[in-house]
């Protein structure tokens, strides 16, 4: 008889979101496990550790119910995979990858590991393709390009899904109709939540071209440690297979990472840091590395990954270590958003590191490097005179510095704020860039090239 | 020797565990499995033995066999290293894409060096010399920059009984046979060497010559010397991966090895893609034939990182053999401390700081002390020479951590990292307060000797300037600007100068991404005698906000921009602005 056959019902302990059987025969590592609990209905488990003829499992689904006596388990004989083929676009799954819309199963080409593969470095090709989300601080300052992770650090409470949607709804290479498509992969939050953005693609007529990956508020918390790798292997699938761009939304990672310490603290381990485990970086590297772009290839991930910082604390561990793997972050602002001022995304802590690549000359334009850099530094220059001015008044500044202390106010009124569904145009963008650098006298941009000042400054004034 | 054979008893992530294995030693590799993934044994305890596996570990089972090759985990060294990008246990990376596409599949069997490939031996040693470890018996060019010498390995001597011809050899064709008193040697373009073990060199010497990287931060005010160390820590996003990149780009190191331990795979990529672009601004050659690449991405396993950062340090240790200065930087030490944090977890060892191993301090310090500027083995009086960079990457950018705190204790040089500085786009985000070098004295001469003998003067005079101002900041911090004398207003603006426009330098700009030195001293001395020059109006009764409207200090301002070619001339035109500029104002004051 194939060990698959096999119903073990030498089930020796559950505990936490854990259950151990024992006597068990040719289990792998990582393997599928089919759980039967006492009244027939069945869960999927995974094999966490093997011992000679002990397995420990994660219960994806909970392990409320089950016990030592009539629970039994079944391994699969394989590790967990999920079923690939064009007609995944436009459907709705859960937590363990079965439909959760009307439509019948999917009939796989192909089944994938969920785990993937790491891309091999000289395989990939430098992401540098701009893309265009029309809100001025992610174009003007933090570029987003194709094949890029980039996520958004908020806090409770804060607008991140509207920027998301926003930018889902929005985003577009300039110049460019290309296959396309969107992967949504929800793990622990709200029914409204993911409606929103479901609404979000409807509007964009980007439906049918969405795959949603949902675990909900409600939905068993394990399972959403391998929501994201079904996502992913989807993605995958899309991008380089059938050569779509495919933007990945991520939402929320925190309580992607609390169900990650759930499982770390069941098994005892020394935890890290605020109890999170110790290779929570290598854990989330390999969901944030997975996106890309491969030499010859059409296709692309691209990865908006939200998260939100406990006690917006960015340097608690989750936003810590995804600011370590991710290639930037937008970071919104609890202060911003109480002046009301939407997207409240705080530019100073945020960064494109693939922005440099993907601007400039023939990509967005020329000026586009320099004009990004003095902005930062003169709305720092400016929110430090703010500092100042609490203590000291505003008759204590310079006429210089009360310029670049008028300029941060004015940086936020008009490049900051936008609506929600304003979409600017990367001309836009710089052309605000222009009309606020033009209120500092024109020796404070020593950022700018001098030949981009006459042309995008001095020749408007005259 | 009999072959040791065991099976599988337990598997826990990266690490196993395999019964029936006595007879073999520590750090043994050995082949797990169906799939023969690498494996190191890392705790033997009657026989079983507890093995870190370099590949993915998914799918294994208990009963599948582990077999030991009974030899310490190596690397091979030969012709073919550079322009080579290696997995962590020296794998190379574009072999395995060939086997397996795009993405990496465990199992992959492939060997460092090109077999096939015939490199032209050129003898320097003739029959019956007599030979001792790190003599040269010949040489090869292996690319454009690098002159690879064939050499005895270090514990071998004895008379050449033969030596090839001038011509074309394969790596596995032997070269030469030495008649040794352990018998008969025949040697080959190749040597294996253990990782773990740091290659012999007769005496280690203090460093005197700078690295001389272009960094203006750098060079000036925080040198390293070649044979020293430097840690650069920093939270996300400050810099650390951009200023390797710099270091790797523009050092005049004569070979580069750069280790990619645990971070991202695009900025491999960059490397990779970069260096074969760009050319050495000494040479005019590609940097990429001077340059050894490691990659263990944060996606690859785990295990693996522990190993990528020895190799790395060997194959640096196999061209300082050669008599090279050679460079190489860790990216990051971090992600190897978690990796042993990782697997020691695993191992259910005693818990340090924060989960750290208790030999996380000693394993860092043996990696460091790897690094100097050594007395080779060998007849010939030669020299050479690796410095060390390793990036740290605190949790929550806090120094205080285990990681960055064993560092600091080992490395000569600390470069901190500043996110307050990154976040308003100060690059280098090097906080000139809290970084030091304890190169500054030993490379002195060489400023002297070879760009002039002010250097020291003028970095110890920007030095007092920064810290002066950064006193002054608090002041106005609590009463306004205003408040202060128009003779500190100006000390301020005279530091504001050196701070925005010498510490900054874009790794962007085509022109300010590399400063030659002589550069550097320029520039300095023009900023400071700018600040002399305000300060001195400033006492005589020139308004600040004439000084503050000076038109030359935009052309100041830009001194990093002006093209390393023709620095001289357009320097002399901005004194020369500037002096007339504070004349004028000196002038009008006295009317
Ligand atoms: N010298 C520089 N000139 C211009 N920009 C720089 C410079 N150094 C860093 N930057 C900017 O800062 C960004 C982040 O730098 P980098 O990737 O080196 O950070 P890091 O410290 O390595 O972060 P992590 O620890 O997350 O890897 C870069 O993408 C670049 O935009
Ligand atoms: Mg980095």
């Amino acid at each position: 008889m194939k060990n698959k056959d096999i119903e073990y019902t030498t089930v020796s302990a559950v505990e936490g979101p854990l259950m151990i059987v024992d006597g068990v025969a040719d289990v792998a590592y990582n393997e599928v496990v089919k759980i039967r609990t006492p009244n027939g209905e069945v869960r999927t488990g995974q094999v966490l550790e093997v011992f000679e003829h002990r397995a420990v499992i994660q219960v994806f689904e909970g392990t409320r119910g089950l016990d030592t006596k009539h629970t039994s388990a079944r391994f699969i004989g394989e590790t967990m995979k999920l079923g690939v083929s064009k007609d995944i676009v436009g459907r709705i799954f859960d937590g363990t990858g079965q439909p959760l819309d009307d439509s019948p199963p999917i009939i796989a080409k192909e089944r994938r590991d969920i785990n993937g593969e790491p891309i091999n470095p000289c395989a990939r090709e430098y992401p540098r393709e701009f893309i265009q989300t029309g809100i001025s601080t992610i174009d003007g300052l933090n570029t987003l390009v194709r094949g890029q992770k980039l996520p958004i650090f908020s806090g409770s409470g804060l607008p991140h899904n509207e920027v998301a949607s926003q930018i889902a709804r929005q985003a577009k290479v300039l110049g460019k109709e290309e296959e396309f498509a969107v992967v949504f992969c929800a793990m622990g939050i709200t029914n409204e939540e993911a409606n929103l953005f479901r609404k979000g693609f409807e509007q964009s007529g980007a439906l049918e071209r969405t795959v949603m990956f949902l675990n909900l508020a409600d939905d068993p918390t394990i399972e959403r440690i391998i929501l994201p790798r079904l996502a992913l292997t989807c993605a995958e699938y899309l991008a380089f297979d059938l050569d779509m761009h495919v933007l990945v939304i991520l939402t929320n990672m925190t309580n992607y990472a609390e169900a990650l310490r759930e499982i770390a603290a069941a098994r005892e381990e020394v935890p890290g840091r605020r109890g999170y485990p110790g290779y929570m970086y290598t854990d989330l590297a390999s969901i944030y590395e997975r996106a890309g772009r491969i030499q010859g290839k059409k296709g692309s991930i691209t990865q908006i990954p939200m998260l939100t910082m406990p006690d917006d604390d960015i340097t608690h561990p989750i936003p810590d270590l995804t600011g370590y793997i991710t290639e930037g972050q937008i970071v919104l602002d609890r202060a911003l958003n109480k002046k009301n001022i939407y997207p409240p995304i705080a530019v100073l802590p945020c960064l494109s590191r693939l922005m440099n690549q993907g601007i400039g000359k023939d990509r967005t334009r020329e000026d586009h490097y320099d004009v990004a850099n003095q902005l930062y530094a003169a709305y720092a220059e400016g929110c430090d005179l703010r500092d100042l001015v609490a203590i000291v008044g505003e008759d204590a500044l310079s006429e210089r510095d009360k310029k670049f202390l008028h300029f941060a106010d004015l940086f936020e009124q008009r490049f900051v704020s936008q609506g929600s569904f304003e979409d600017r145009s990367i001309e836009q963008t710089l052309t605000i860039s222009w009309e606020l650098l033009a209120q500092l006298p024109d020796a404070e941009l020593k950022k700018i090239n001098v030949e981009y000042i006459k042309k995008y400054l001095l020749n408007k004034k005259d | 020797m009999s072959e040791i054979k065991g099976k599988i008893i337990r598997i826990s992530g990266p690490v196993i565990e395999a019964n029936n294995m006595r007879g073999s030693k520590m750090y043994d590799v050995v082949r797990v499995g169906d799939e023969n993934l690498i494996g190191e044994i890392i705790r033997l305890n009657e026989d079983v033995a507890t093995i870190q596996v370099y590949e993915d570990t998914n799918g294994l089972k208990p009963g599948e066999q582990v077999l030991s090759t009974q030899e310490q985990l190596s690397v091979e060294l030969g012709p073919g290293l550079i322009a080579n990008i290696y997995d962590g246990i020296q794998r190379p990376l574009p072999a395995i894409r060939q086997q397996t596409g795009d993405f990496i599949s465990r199992g992959v069997q492939t060997l460092p060096l090109d077999r096939k490939k015939k490199w032209r031996f050129t003898p320097q040693a003739k029959k019956d010399d007599h030979v001792t470890g790190g003599d040269v018996l010949g040489t090869v060019q292996e690319s454009s920059l690098i002159l690879h010498k064939i050499l005895v390995p270090p514990e071998v001597n004895g008379t050449l009984r033969s030596i090839v011809k001038q011509g074309e050899y394969t790596v596995d064709e032997t070269i030469a046979e030495i008649d040794t008193p352990a018998g008969l040697k025949t040697l080959t373009m190749v040597q294996r060497w253990p990782v773990r073990k740091a290659r012999p060199v007769i005496i280690k010497y203090d460093p005197s010559v700078p690295l001389i990287t272009g960094q203006r931060v750098i060079d000036t005010f925080f040198p390293i010397a070649k044979g020293g160390t430097a840690a650069i820590p920093g939270g996300f996003g400050t810099g650390k991966t951009v200023m390797l990149h710099q270091l790797a780009k523009w050092s005049d190191a004569t070979v580069v090895v750069y280790v990619g331990c645990g971070e991202r795979g695009n900025e491999m990529t960059d490397v990779l893609q970069e260096f074969s672009k760009l050319r050495d601004p000494k040479t005019g050659e590609l940097l990429i034939n001077r340059t050894v690449l490691i990659a263990n991405t944060s996606n690859m396993p785990v295990a693996a990182r522990d190993a990528s950062v020895y190799t790395g340090i060997t194959i640096a240790e196999y061209y300082r053999d050669m008599g090279y200065d050679v460079a190489l930087m860790a990216d990051s030490t971090s992600r190897w401390a978690e990796a042993m944090r990782e697997i020691s977890g695993r191992l259910e060892e005693m818990p340090g700081e924060e989960g750290y191993p208790a030999y996380l301090a000693s394993r860092l310090a043996a990696f460091y002390e790897r690094a100097g500027r050594a007395k080779l083995l060998g007849s010939q009086e030669t020299e050479g020479s690796i410095s060390v960079m390793g990036a740290v990457s605190p949790p929550g950018g806090d120094f205080s951590e285990p990681v960055a705190q064993n560092t600091l204790r080992i490395t000569k040089v600390f470069w901190a990292l500043d996110a307050d500085l990154a976040d308003r786009r100060h690059f280098p985000s090097i906080n000139w307060l809290k970084s030091y070098s304890l190169y500054l004295e030993h490379v002195n001469g060489w400023w002297e000797q070879h760009v002039g003998t002010d250097w020291f003067k003028q970095l110890t005079k920007a030095m007092a300037l920064l810290q002066k101002e950064s006193e002054l900041q608090e002041i106005v911090k609590l009463v306004g600007p205003d408040a202060l004398p128009v003779r500190e207003r100006a000390l301020l603006e005279g530091a504001r100068m050196i701070r925005e426009n010498y510490l900054q330098q874009s790794a962007f700009h085509d022109v300010d991404t590399y400063c030659p030195g002589k550069k550097q001293t320029e520039m300095l001395r023009l900023m400071l005698k700018f600040s002399d020059r305000i300060l001195e109006a400033a006492s005589k009764n020139v308004l600040i906000d004439d000084i503050i409207a000076m038109k030359s200090r935009e052309s100041l301002a830009r001194l990093g921009k002006v093209p390393n070619e023709e620095f001289e001339k357009t320097f002399q035109k901005v004194e020369h602005e500037f002096e007339h500029e504070i004349d004028t104002l000196l002038k009008r004051r006295e009317l």
